[in-house]
């Protein structure tokens, strides 16, 4: 799980061109949006996106978002129980 | 008589160079001939012009070099932090071509169907109009025009055109061209007040400039 998270953490980070942001200044519980990272919602579709083509997992309903991006820790949970890849 | 309007300002941003008003206040010496590059010199004008605004990082190029060029001007004019009269008309011949490519390629893929809605948003050249508009809430006109080249008389008329109409306080114009490597950006300020009249021999002659 640990793995995982500084895997999202580093994924985060890369593929939402997050400058001046390192795995370290992400804590596990850290709000991805709002005043956390401060992300928006074209990086949520990205994030959408990331599950499909790294985790195969195909969110139907992109609203469901809003819980499964709360932090990495949530992410993390979510994908460990619904990976297919 | 037509009223008069004037240049306040002007900024070039090409070979590795940021200037205004002709003069240089960034350049970026590469490593080593040949070995240019958009997105390290870009990301080094930033820091070096202390543009502070995190979703710089998240544009595509063309909206990188016209957001610099626009906040070089912009940053010196006072603004208010509610809301600013300038509009925007700026023009170049790629378009927004450089992210389309990207795009195109992603969409191509039938294997590895994923798309970046990152990249998707910036598959329009007047993206970087918005972009400009909410770092310095500018509630103003916008126009993006294509030309096969830098078009002076086109940028007179309009601008022209807004001020007397006072559809807008001033008229932030010019010429932001990305593609590939290859990149100009030359922006200027119009309005009441300045020293250079905006014609188009002015306007031709400071686009020629550097």
């Amino acid at each position: 799980m640990s793995e995982l998270k500084e895997e999202l953490k580093a994924k985060i980070i890369e593929q939402l061109n997050l400058e001046d942001v390192s795995v370290a200044d992400i804590a596990d519980d850290d709000a991805l949006f709002g005043d956390g990272l401060g992300l928006d919602s074209i990086d949520a579709l990205e994030l959408i996106v990331m599950l499909d083509k790294d985790y195969g997992i195909r969110l139907s309903d992109p609203k469901e978002g809003k819980k499964i991006f709360e932090s990495v820790q949530v992410m993390a949970d979510y994908i460990q129980e619904h990976r297919t890849k | 008589m037509s009223e008069k309007f004037f240049i306040k300002n002007y900024c070039h941003i090409k070979n590795q160079t940021v200037s205004v008003n002709g003069k240089a206040i960034f350049k970026d010496v590469p490593i080593a001939l040949g070995t240019e590059d958009f997105s390290t010199f870009i990301k080094n004008a930033y820091k070096f012009l202390k543009t502070d605004y995190s979703k710089f990082f998240k544009m595509d190029n063309l909206s990188k070099l016209a957001f610099l060029a626009a906040d070089v001007l912009l940053k010196s004019e006072y603004l208010n932090e509610k809301e600013n009269n300038i509009a925007l008309v700026f023009s170049n011949n790629a378009s927004s071509l450089d992210t389309d490519r990207k795009h195109q390629a992603a969409i191509e893929n039938d294997a590895e169907y994923f798309p970046s809605p990152v990249v998707f948003v910036y598959t329009l050249p007047n993206i970087c109009l918005g972009e400009i508009s909410i770092k310095h809430r500018l509630y103003s006109e916008n126009s993006f025009f294509i030309f096969d080249r830098f078009n002076a008389e086109h940028l007179q008329l309009y601008a022209n055109s807004l001020l007397r109409n006072k559809k807008a306080e001033k008229v932030l114009c010019g010429w932001v061209d990305f593609d590939e490597n290859n990149y100009e950006a030359f922006l200027y300020l119009v309005g009441s007040e300045g020293e250079i009249e905006h014609n188009t021999e002015e306007i031709n002659r400071l686009y020629n400039k550097l």
